[in-house]
């Protein structure tokens, strides 16, 4: 089996934990960490990875940039980007999807939701 | 003239007899035909008759062959109806099943969630790291924007507004307990719903949810939640059990995070006391 690397970008350590648990439940994924835009960003230059899961309101640097960023990247340049937000606002949608981001989930967090998301955008 | 005469009478005996034997010759002719034509009707009268003897038979056949077919049918009608009941019975099954599924997904998914928040609830005895993963709660799995927690001062018996989202903590008043919707569910320990969230203006004395933070049946405090995040339109059933859940483990993480903190103070006073004693 195939294993694909995913990296989720979240600043609350209770939220990063209920996404990793979440994904837990998809075979074959590796998951990787990271607390905001610039740990991620870190992690990303260390090692490839198939997906990236990313808030947007974290310190340091924000998951819009951060989607702005690896965009940006040759790299990352075709690696699927879904954010997961409380901003629900259609143009906070259409700004993140403009820059790069493949899919934008708003919270409250569906774990079904997520699950389905990352299954459609890895070959599983 | 008599020799001549002699000649011709003899002629014409002769030919009359030749006549003669040709008309019997004729006569038994005619008579063997009808004879035959006697014999010929009576074999196409027979023939008729096994004929429509013959046709007779042949459609009681097909007229029984006929009686069973339409019996076959009627009774594989039947057992079609049979099968297509059987397949509507087992579709419902299915969908029931199909639905099920989807309640247990949720089911489950709102207890991992429980899991986890309830993991991080009781992961460290900091009372405002407490407060901060009770917010980060709050809004990423109930999905509120604008909510504050009120914890009870058991000297003043209020609630007193410790930590708040969307709002400041000062613009939230102390409630008495007893006193008006919060007080209310403080008091009964009760959670508050109102009926309709749309339409709804702030209001600090009324809001949208009222959680009282419960250990058993001692309350602590209330969660009341004013504005639910814009894509958070209402409330799901599995929302009301989350709140309940939350709710319990909240309290028990404020409270021995509190009684820590409490503790924490109190030994560091003594340690202060017998410092200043043994010097």
């Amino acid at each position: 089996m195939d294993v694909h690397k995913v990296l989720v970008v979240e600043d609350s350590p209770t939220m990063r934990q209920l996404i990793v648990f979440a994904l837990k439940r998809i075979r074959g994924l590796k998951i990787a960490e990271a607390s905001d835009g610039v740990d991620g960003l870190k992690k990303l230059s260390a090692e490839t990875f198939d997906l990236i899961l990313t808030d947007i309101n974290m310190p340091i640097m924000d998951g819009l940039k951060l989607v702005s960023m690896v965009r940006n990247d040759p790299k990352y340049k075709e690696v699927p980007i879904v954010v997961i937000t409380t901003e629900g606002a259609v143009e906070d949608r259409e700004r993140a999807l403009s820059l790069g981001a493949n899919e934008y989930i708003t919270k409250p967090i569906q774990t079904t939701t997520i699950l389905d998301t990352v299954k459609r955008l890895l070959p599983l | 003239m008599s020799r001549s005469s002699d000649d011709n009478d003899r002629s014409t005996y002769s030919r009359g007899e030749e006549f003669l034997q040709a008309f019997k010759k004729g006569a038994e002719f005619t008579q063997e035909l009808l004879k035959e034509n006697e014999k010929l009707r009576y074999r196409v009268l027979k023939l008729e008759e096994a004929l429509s003897q013959a046709g007779g038979e042949g459609g009681k056949d097909q007229s029984s062959e006929a009686v069973q077919l339409r019996q076959r049918i009627e009774e594989l009608e039947q057992e079609k109806a049979e099968i297509l009941g059987q397949i509507k019975e087992i579709e419902e099954e299915n969908e029931d099943f199909a639905n099920r599924y989807v309640e247990i997904e949720e089911e489950n998914n709102m207890l991992a969630n429980l899991y986890i928040a309830s993991f991080q609830l009781h992961s460290t005895l900091d009372f405002k790291e407490v407060l901060q993963i009770i917010v980060e709660i709050v809004i990423n799995l109930i999905g509120a924007e604008e909510f504050g927690i009120l914890l009870l001062d058991e000297k003043t018996n209020k609630l007193e507004p410790v930590a708040a989202e969307g709002i400041t903590t000062s613009d939230i008043p102390a409630v008495p307990v007893g006193q008006g919707i919060i007080g209310e569910a403080a008091e009964t320990g009760e959670n508050y719903f109102i009926a309709s969230i749309s339409g709804y203006v702030r209001d600090y004395e009324k809001p949208l949810v009222c959680i009282p933070l419960k250990i058993k049946d001692q309350v602590i405090g209330v969660i009341t939640i004013y504005k639910l995040l814009v894509q958070k339109e209402e409330f799901t059933g599995v929302d009301y059990e989350l709140f309940t859940l939350l709710a319990g483990h909240a309290a028990t993480a404020v409270f021995s995070s509190r009684l820590y903190s409490d503790s924490e103070r109190k030994l560091s006073t003594i340690q202060g006391f017998i410092d200043l004693l043994t010097k």
